[in-house]
């Protein structure tokens, strides 16, 4: 079964995958959101 | 000339490529990585680090992209240096941000598991400074493109950056081969095979194949946002002379 009790070391172990998260979620939303704003210019810039 | 795949060739075949890969990349990353983490947290302590051992599934992947990705940096730099090739260059200049985040991450997470494992938060050994100079050479690359008006010098002075930067990837592999270092040694590719158990290995090795395809999704979507701005910036460009 599943173990998130990471007992004496949970200190170090959520802090890892909080941040391991925070910085994926930041990576796809800056690629998404650049990628939808330029598109965005080219095709209104392209008519 | 070194022949390139045809969707690498040409913008527009890229760009039908990359509409369907990277969603599906994409996808991929997502269901390899709830099998790594399910794998990750229904396997037992390790009898040493006790449940540290489940940071080594976020660190290691994270410090296999962070050299993977340059690699993928220079590569690109190397093909848009020698044979001024748009898409190489808009390969590279997309790589940047990403290597630079997975490279954050396996010193954060290193540091996290360094701490209850060697008491110490950093140490100043060669794998560990060789790994901050790679993260260094990610923002300097960033920090480089950014400083000059001049698009294509930007692009030539980063490449040049990017290939120089290289030597160091070696550096950041053997450094606790060549060097005393309080980081272990290779426990994954080595000649002898694995040094980690099973239950360990398919966990990490998922999560492993998961930032790659995350990897392969983000770089594929910004290219293409690169030849959008490329396409914007050239129609604005017509329009202002027109």
């Amino acid at each position: 079964m599943l173990d998130f009790d990471a007992g004496k070391y949970a200190a170090f172990v959520w802090p890892a995958y909080a941040i391991t998260g925070v910085v994926f979620a930041g990576m796809i939303w800056a690629t998404l959101a650049r990628a939808r704003r330029w598109r965005r210019r080219a095709e209104k810039d392209g008519q | 000339m070194i022949p390139a795949p045809a969707f690498l060739s040409n913008p527009e075949r890229f760009m039908a490529f990359s509409r369907w890969a990277a969603p599906m990349f994409g996808l991929l990353a997502a269901v390899l990585a709830l099998a790594g983490l399910w794998l990750g947290f229904t396997a037992p302590e390790d009898y040493q680090q006790g449940d540290t051992v489940r940071i080594m599934f976020i660190h290691v992947p994270a410090a296999y992209m962070s050299m993977f990705v340059y690699a993928c940096l220079a590569g690109a730099s190397f093909l848009s240096l020698i044979f001024r090739h748009a898409l190489a260059d808009a390969a590279a200049r997309a790589a940047a941000p990403l290597g630079a985040a997975f490279t954050f991450l396996a010193l954060v997470t290193g540091s996290l598991w360094g701490r209850p494992m060697w008491g110490t938060w950093w140490e100043w050994d060669a794998r560990m400074t060789s790994v901050l100079i790679l993260f260094l050479l990610y923002v300097s690359y960033m920090a480089l493109r950014a400083s000059l008006d001049d698009e294509t010098k930007a692009a030539r002075a980063a490449a040049i950056l990017a290939l120089v930067g290289i030597v160091n990837l070696p550096v950041v592999k053997f450094s606790v081969d060549w060097w005393n270092s309080l980081h272990q040694g290779a426990s994954v590719f080595r000649a002898d095979g694995p040094a980690m158990p099973p239950i360990f290995l398919w966990p990490l090795g998922l999560m492993a194949l998961a930032y790659t395809a995350a990897f392969g999704s983000l770089w594929l979507v910004g290219i293409r946002a690169e030849v959008w701005r490329r396409r914007a910036e050239a129609a604005a460009l017509r329009a202002a002379r027109s």
